[in-house]
């Protein structure tokens, strides 16, 4: 019998395969058969603390708007007894999902301000969440910040988390830092209980015929896994936090090179968008196919077995292997498998 | 001096009561939904608001005194209302509803059915004028004066509390008496007068109600079980007798009507009487009214007893039955002259309704020696208040002035200066009963900047956290952008009685420094008074920047006079322009009411309890409004003596025609009142073209022209809903003399050669909208954000563009013969005839309505449904519909809500009818005319050539016929006009199409006769406050829908369809111009009935209008509105008649519905209806759009065009 079994933020998963933050987890009966699909815990979509600002003036402004200017109009919308905004309708969204199953449920939360953090962290907590993810959505357009200052700011949000609940707290970042590494350990100093790596930041597109910014939501591939497991397998090992990887798990191997390079467990969201949930299953089979074909008896025996500190090569993670991809990359032949393939260098 | 006071302001037993502030419909709405269990409604001003309150509280659950809840339904008219009321009742329900006006007379003939059968309901009525001359939204008894012959009994309250505790009183009379009651009290006066009073307590309601009564009118309903026949058809040998049994339910209804009151008195120690008494016992001359203006009476016979005059006032509550014997107890045996004033006309009647009673009462009395007096009083009839015209304290002086006189006029109106019959009474203006210890706080807003919403919020923390009596009252302007609101708020330590506006203020605010510029806004400041102004300049230099006049009231009057600059505070804030937190908060730390520390609390306590519920960050942003205003109050030292060299603005350029120099302006300026009859038209007709005068100057931002990207394309022009983007193509030479900041570009049209081409904004008519930027295409190709057109602060713009306007309008028009109105980029330069609209800024309607005038305008008689587009469209001062050079345009006229489909077709068949008699008569004529005849008779017109062509022969004929005798002859000079072809365009919304006029379109439509209908589809009914109408989609929310829509839109065009004889087109203009210009142009040319349904964003859609034209796209991409042309004409060639002119849907309903407040909000608050709707909305869309692509592939016969020769 394989053991699938694997340890994330002090709870104790059936599988490494989480369902993260995505559109479908916002909906009960979605939730409901990943658990069946195989889903060891879920990840809800985040409260986004700016959204709810936002939604409240926006809702303020239209009800407010064009009211007692003109005596037969005095107001254009009837007054409702309550509008769901702030943080409960989350909240209530939570309560009914813990309700609805029975594995881990993990709240996430995306704040600007940390009175908003500490004060949703903590409702998140009541709520009954198993464990709290921040996801820390920020980008420094101001010239005038600097590197240490945004991570210093990362710091402090998490040590003002984990102070103010008991729950575990993982913490969601991008890959955009000078110091990766860096951060990471000041980020495991100041309590974070994982990391998770890295967060896929929507990317304004251009709409050529209209001379618009446009946002473009696209969804991962596989590709984008290298990245995530390029920096697990640097940092396994380094820190006391758990790691996860999400962002380009599609198949059964992508969880498994995850494990490999040290992470607890293997988000999915984008191949349930786009294969539905029942990939799960897929997913999970094709792992324990693979582990059974090669003789694996658990997934904690691979988790960081070609991390940087376990690879017979550990330059192959640093300077080096840029040379040697770079020297060993020849030009595609027309129709030849490799076609259509990015260099790396794109 | 011993004064009688009508209600004994002796509390009863509080201790269950609560102290609430509210207006008197809410106070009426309460007491009527807790008393019912069917309530059918209909939205209508003033009465609206307690339909929507009903409505609200039956969404949320709240059961009525049975403990159960009242079903509320919304019906297609008042009529539909009545005639479920009437079936409710027969069947033994407990059933209201409320109205005013002309719902009131569309009920009449239910009202009759209902009063017949002897059958308990009560109608609640904020009594409005009817319309005559013009439509008035404003106070009166007209309406239920109309209705005084329907055997409905009718109370009248004259105040908010009487508003709840009469409301009681009928509905307790009606089940004993068995009459219906119709209970009455002041549209607007007391309708919307916010006020603190006692609240009925459920107990209250229980011990005036009894149930066995209740049961004994469900033991008379219609029922299968033990049946009975009710309104059968009755002959000449019964129907009389019958209608004479009816005698003593009407006799004893006023003992019942007494005993209630009583038995209210008893429980809240308010008491009423039929008829109430006030003043000195020994009265000598009395005033008999009912309404809102016996509580302004009251206080001046109180004020004039008190210094020993011997008058009084006789309040009529009860005015159906009348009951003379009580009347006659009520009045003092001194009494030697009554003044009965009624608020309401009856031209030709000997006198007005109530008049004639007390006069019939009075002489029957004396004639029987029953009177309690010894000679008979000289009874005199007024008028006054008509359509909410001021009555006050002074004018009440001058009609007790002339009862005092030895001959005084026996007929007379008060409050106007009728200088045509001279029967006006003339009286002193200054002569106030003003308490010395209320404070008395006048308010000057701007609709946008949430005045009012704060000063009703003021009113409910004086009412509330202290022991003040407290009253709010609203005034409104009749524009629904940039829209001047003045704000009435008294509060102090003794009941108020004042029904009339403030004319000696103690406090006045003004909230946006550029009205000072047009209002005199310290006119109502009395001496001493304090003056808080919000202004960005600073304590020490707001002086200069004062307008002259102002600053001789300050130093004249001595006001104190303080400064902040609020918009800054509020945009610090985060609140944007809404200055209303800010300006509240001087408002108390002035004036003092409560210590500052307390106010702050309870304002902020009351932002909580307003803004919670919309989420923290919206109170947070008004605490911290809260919180910087003081910092920011100054005092300004005042020097004593005015030095400006600023002047008030005139109302309108001295280049204004004569009537808007005399009439218009005067209203424009505030004082509209001061005009005597003999300068108000008789009939209602007023010239066109008006509101080119009414400069507003009410945008901060203009669109500014960069000529250097413009591609010509003409879509702003277009989209403008206000006619203040325009362009022309010109000669270069007529360039000479041109401002210097004028622009101009090469004209980009082959056929105009080296023409110069402009884009001009007029920027003392622009609203500051932004929809043209919006949809402008052009882009800097260096810098995207920069388009052809840019918002760009208007200031610094103004004098510039003031002058390249006036330049502008010199330049010619282009030769209508030359332009393809086929194509938008030549339609820009047709001269729109509607304009500078008083319509909502980036409205949705108002291009459509230009579009048509652009078209067809000067050959166009319109008639125009009531509803949005004929407020914009035709209230007072200034109106947009506009005419030509040539001195033609649109006619336009309103007749009703209801009817308007078939007021157009009666224009129709007129101008058809004198088309073919003139054509008769030139055919009559025949050789007289010679060739003319027979050109006239022959001439094509379906171009504009061929209209300029017949006009240029029409004047031919009319020189002809000069010299020609015979009564023919001067017929035919009379209809000629009548022989160049007109085009009728019957307007309105949705709310007339789709529900209360529906028969009557339904009938013109199939009536084959060519008129255009043009549907402005909001999805609501916008006027009146954003109703439900039956074209509401599927999930939005709305009045009267608050838990969301739960079925789909009303598919009118489909309906339309089926008769395969009406031209029908579906049109969004932000979907494609392209195909709503094809769709007006193909319209007039059919020569049948056309109806175009327009999409019309709206400000009740809840979303930033400027991205209208964005909206209307996405509503077509989503399938939420499919854009097609059914064009009968083209059944006759074999084609099918249907054409899709958008595609399969091809964007989530979702992403164009959640863009819109009015259904993000069930989103909010209720997630799972609003899920459910959402996905039944888009079966809808699918399904729909499959049954269009079929019906798109059918000819006429029901088959496809390839199998027509199967």
């Amino acid at each position: 019998m394989i053991d699938l079994t694997t340890q994330y933020l002090g709870l104790r998963l059936s599988s490494p395969l989480v369902a993260s933050a995505g559109p479908l987890c916002e909906d009960v009966g979605h939730i409901r058969r990943m658990e069946d699909a195989g889903a060891a815990a879920v990840v809800l979509p985040s409260l986004f603390e700016e959204q709810i600002t936002l939604e409240s003036d926006y809702l303020d402004h239209h009800l407010s708007h064009g009211t007692e200017s003109y005596s037969e109009s005095l107001t254009y919308f009837p007054d409702m007894g309550s509008y769901n905004l702030g943080p409960d309708a989350y909240l209530e969204h939570f309560r009914r999902v813990k309700a609805a199953v029975r594995i881990p449920v993990i709240g996430s939360l995306n704040g600007v301000s940390t009175g908003g953090w500490i004060d949703y962290a903590r409702k998140i907590e009541q709520a009954g969440a198993d464990a709290l993810e921040l996801n820390i959505y920020y980008v420094p357009t101001d010239p005038a910040m600097t590197a240490t200052h945004v991570e210093d700011m990362y710091v402090e949000l998490v040590r003002d988390v984990k102070a103010s609940v008991k729950i575990p707290v993982a913490v969601k970042i991008g890959h955009a830092f000078s110091a990766l590494a860096h951060l990471a350990q000041r980020l495991d100093r100041a309590g974070a209980d994982a990391l998770v790596l890295f967060n896929r930041f929507y990317l304004p597109d251009f709409d050529l015929e209209r001379l618009e910014v446009v946002p473009r939501l696209t969804l991962s591939s596989s590709h984008e896994l290298l990245v995530r497991l390029h920096w697990v397998a640097i940092l396994y090992g380094h820190i006391r936090a758990g790691l996860a990887v999400t962002g380009g798990v599609h198949e059964g191997e992508d969880a498994l090179k995850a494990m490999m390079a040290g992470a607890r467990v293997a988000m999915m969201t984008s191949a349930l968008l786009k294969r539905g949930i029942d990939h799960l299953s897929v997913v999970r089979a094709g792992m324990l196919a693979w582990m059974e074909a090669h003789e694996y008896e658990s997934i904690e025996q691979m988790q960081g077995s070609m991390s940087y500190r376990s690879v017979r090569e550990p330059a192959a993670f640093e300077r080096a292997n840029y040379m040697k991809v770079l020297s060993s990359y020849a030009l595609p032949t027309q129709g030849s498998p490799g076609a259509g393939d990015e260099p790396i260098w794109d | 001096m011993g004064v009688v006071t009508a209600i004994d302001a002796v509390p009863g037993s509080t201790a269950r009561r609560s102290l609430v502030t509210v207006d008197g419909n809410e106070a009426a709405a309460t007491v009527a939904y807790s008393l019912s269990d069917v309530i059918a409604i209909y939205p209508i001003t003033p009465s609206s608001t307690m339909g929507e309150w009903a409505d609200q509280w039956a969404v949320e659950h709240r059961p009525n005194l049975w403990g159960t809840v009242p079903t509320v339904i919304e019906m297609q008219s008042e009529g539909g209302a009545a005639g479920a009321l009437h079936g409710a009742l027969l069947t033994g329900a407990l059933a209201t509803t409320f109205t005013a006006s002309q719902g009131l007379l569309l009920m009449i003939p239910n009202m009759y059915k209902i009063a017949g059968e002897l059958t308990p309901t009560v109608f609640h009525v904020a009594a409005r004028s009817l319309a005559t001359q013009a439509l008035s939204i404003f106070g009166d008894h007209s309406d239920v004066m109309a209705a005084r012959a329907t055997g409905f009994a009718m109370l009248a309250s004259s105040s908010v509390q009487e508003a709840m505790d009469l409301a009681l009183v009928a509905h307790a009379s009606t089940l004993e008496a068995r009459l219906p009651f119709l209970h009455f009290f002041d549209g607007f006066r007391t309708s919307h007068e916010v006020t603190k009073v006692e609240q009925l307590a459920p107990e209250d309601l229980r011990a005036m109600i009894d149930d066995d009564l209740v049961r004994a009118h469900r033991g008379r309903a219609l029922s299968p079980d033990h049946p009975v026949i009710r309104g059968t058809a009755q002959n000449a040998d019964v129907y009389f007798q019958a209608r004479e049994t009816v005698n003593p339910y009407y006799l004893a209804c006023p003992v019942i009507v007494q005993s209630a009151m009583d038995k209210l008195g008893d429980l809240t120690g308010r008491r009423y009487r039929l008829f109430d008494y006030a003043g000195a016992p020994d009265a000598e001359r009395v005033i008999v009214l009912m309404g809102s203006g016996a509580e302004t009476v009251q206080e001046t016979v109180e004020h004039l007893a008190t210094r020993g005059e011997k008058v009084g006032v006789l309040k009529v509550r009860l005015y159906r039955p009348f009951s003379a014997e009580h009347f006659l107890a009520a009045l003092p045996s001194t009494v030697r002259t009554l003044a009965v004033l009624d608020r309401t006309k009856e031209p030709g009647s000997v006198g007005e309704p109530l008049y004639l009673d007390v006069m019939a009462t009075v002489s029957e009395a004396a004639a029987l020696g029953r009177a309690p007096f010894g000679t008979a009083p000289r009874v005199l009839g007024g008028r006054y208040g008509l359509g909410s015209k001021e009555f006050t304290p002074a004018m009440v002086k001058g009609i007790f002035d002339e009862m005092g006189k030895a001959r005084p006029l026996g007929r007379f109106t008060i409050g106007i200066h009728d200088d045509v019959t001279h029967i006006s009474l003339a009286y002193d203006p200054s002569f106030s009963t003003e308490d010395p210890a209320t404070v008395r706080a006048v308010f000057y807003g701007l609709g946008a900047d949430g005045t009012v919403g704060a000063n009703k919020n003021s009113i409910k923390i004086i009412g509330e956290e202290t022991d003040n009596y407290a009253q709010g009252y609203f005034v409104y302007d009749s524009k629904k952008s940039g829209s001047v609101t003045v704000s009435h708020l008294r509060f102090g330590p003794r009941p108020i009685h004042s029904t009339y506006l403030i004319s000696r203020a103690t406090f006045v605010a003004c909230h946006q420094f550029s009205f000072l510029e047009r209002l005199d806004v310290l006119r109502p400041a009395d001496p001493g008074a304090v003056f808080l102004l919000n202004t960005s300049f600073g304590p020490g230099e707001v002086w200069d920047h004062l307008p002259r006049a102002v600053q001789e009231q300050i130093v004249a009057k001595g006001l104190r006079v303080f400064v902040i600059d609020g918009n800054r505070v509020a945009r610090e804030a985060g609140m944007g322009g809404r200055v209303n937190t800010v300006m509240q908060t001087c408002f108390f730390a002035i004036s003092g009411v409560l210590p500052r520390d307390e106010a702050i609390a309870a304002i902020k306590h009351s932002i909580e309890k307003t803004y919670g519920k919309r989420g923290e960050a919206v109170v947070r942003k008004n605490w911290a409004a809260v919180d910087r205003a003081l910092e920011h109050l100054a005092e300004v030292t005042v020097p004593d003596r005015a030095t400006s060299v600023v002047d008030l603005r005139r109302p309108v350029p001295v280049e204004a025609p004569g009537f808007v120099q005399r009439v218009t302006a005067r209203m424009i300026a505030g004082e509209g009142d001061a005009l005597p009859v003999s300068a108000v038209p008789c009939d209602g007709t007023y010239p066109t073209g008006t509101a080119q005068w009414e400069k507003r100057n009410i945008a901060l931002e203009i669109p500014a022209w960069d000529e250097a990207l413009c591609i010509q394309c003409g879509k702003c022009v277009l989209v403008c809903p206000h006619s203040v983007i325009r362009a022309k193509v010109y000669a270069p030479g007529l360039l000479d003399g041109a401002p210097s900041a004028f622009k101009s570009a090469p004209a980009r049209w082959r056929e105009f050669g080296d023409a110069r081409f402009t884009l001009q904004v007029a920027v003392d008519d622009c609203t500051g909208c932004a929809l043209c930027v919006e949809v402008c295409p052009a882009k800097s190709k260096s810098e995207v954000r920069h388009k052809a057109i840019n918002m760009t602060p208007q200031a610094e713009l103004h004098d510039q563009e003031a002058a390249n306007w006036t330049f502008f309008l010199g330049l010619p028009e282009a030769d209508r013969q030359v332009l393809n109105a086929g194509q938008i980029k030549d339609v820009q330069l047709l001269e729109p005839l509607f304009e500078f609209s008083g319509a909502c800024a980036g409205c949705g309607e108002t291009p459509y309505l230009k579009l048509l005038s652009q078209l067809f305008g000067d050959r166009t008689v319109i008639a125009n449904a009531t509803g949005c587009s004929s407020i914009y469209g035709g209230n007072q001062p200034t109106t947009p519909w506009t005419i030509n050079r040539d001195g033609r345009g649109p006619a336009w006229a309103n007749s009703l809500f209801e009817d308007n489909a078939e007021f157009g077709l009666g224009m129709r068949l007129a101008l058809d009818k004198q088309a073919a008699y003139a054509r008769e008569l030139v055919t009559r004529l025949g050789p007289a005319l010679g060739e003319l005849g027979p050109a006239l008779l022959a001439a094509d017109q379906s171009s504009e050539a061929g209209i300029a062509a017949q006009r240029a022969l029409v004047m031919r004929l009319k020189e002809c016929l000069r010299g020609l005798a015979g009564p023919e002859a001067r017929e035919l000079a009379c209809l000629a006009d009548a022989l160049v072809q007109k085009s009728v365009w019957i307007v309105g919304g949705d709310g007339w199409a789709y529900d209360i006029g529906f028969g009557g379109l339904d009938h013109v439509l199939a009536s084959g006769h060519k008129v255009n209908v043009l549907v402005l589809d909001t999805e609501v009914y916008s006027n009146t406050g954003g109703q439900m109408s039956k074209a509401t989609p599927r999930g939005a929310v709305a009045k009267f829908a608050a838990g969301g829509k739960p079925g789909a839109k009303k598919d009118l065009a489909l309906m339309a369809m089926t008769y395969g004889t009406v031209y029908v087109a579906r049109v969004a203009m932000g979907g494609s111009d392209a195909q709503t210009l094809k769709a007006f142009r193909e319209a007039e040319a059919y020569p049948g009935p056309s109806l175009i349904i327009a999409y019309s964003h709206c400000i009740a859609h809840g979303y930033d209008l400027r991205h209208g034209m964005d909206q209307q796209k996405a509503a077509v991409l989503s399938g939420h509105w499919p854009l097609f042309r059914y064009n009968p004409a083209l059944a006759a060639e074999g084609q099918p008649p249907l054409q899709l002119d958008s595609k399969a849907p091809s964007l989530p309903l979702k992403s164009y519905a959640y863009n819109e407040t009015r259904y993000t909000m069930l989103a909010h608050s209720d997630p799972e209806t609003a899920r459910r709707l959402l996905e039944e909305a888009q079966s809808d869309v699918q399904a729909r759009w499959r049954m269009y692509e079929h019906l798109a592939g059918l000819t006429a016969a029901g088959t496809a065009p390839e199998d027509k020769h199967d």
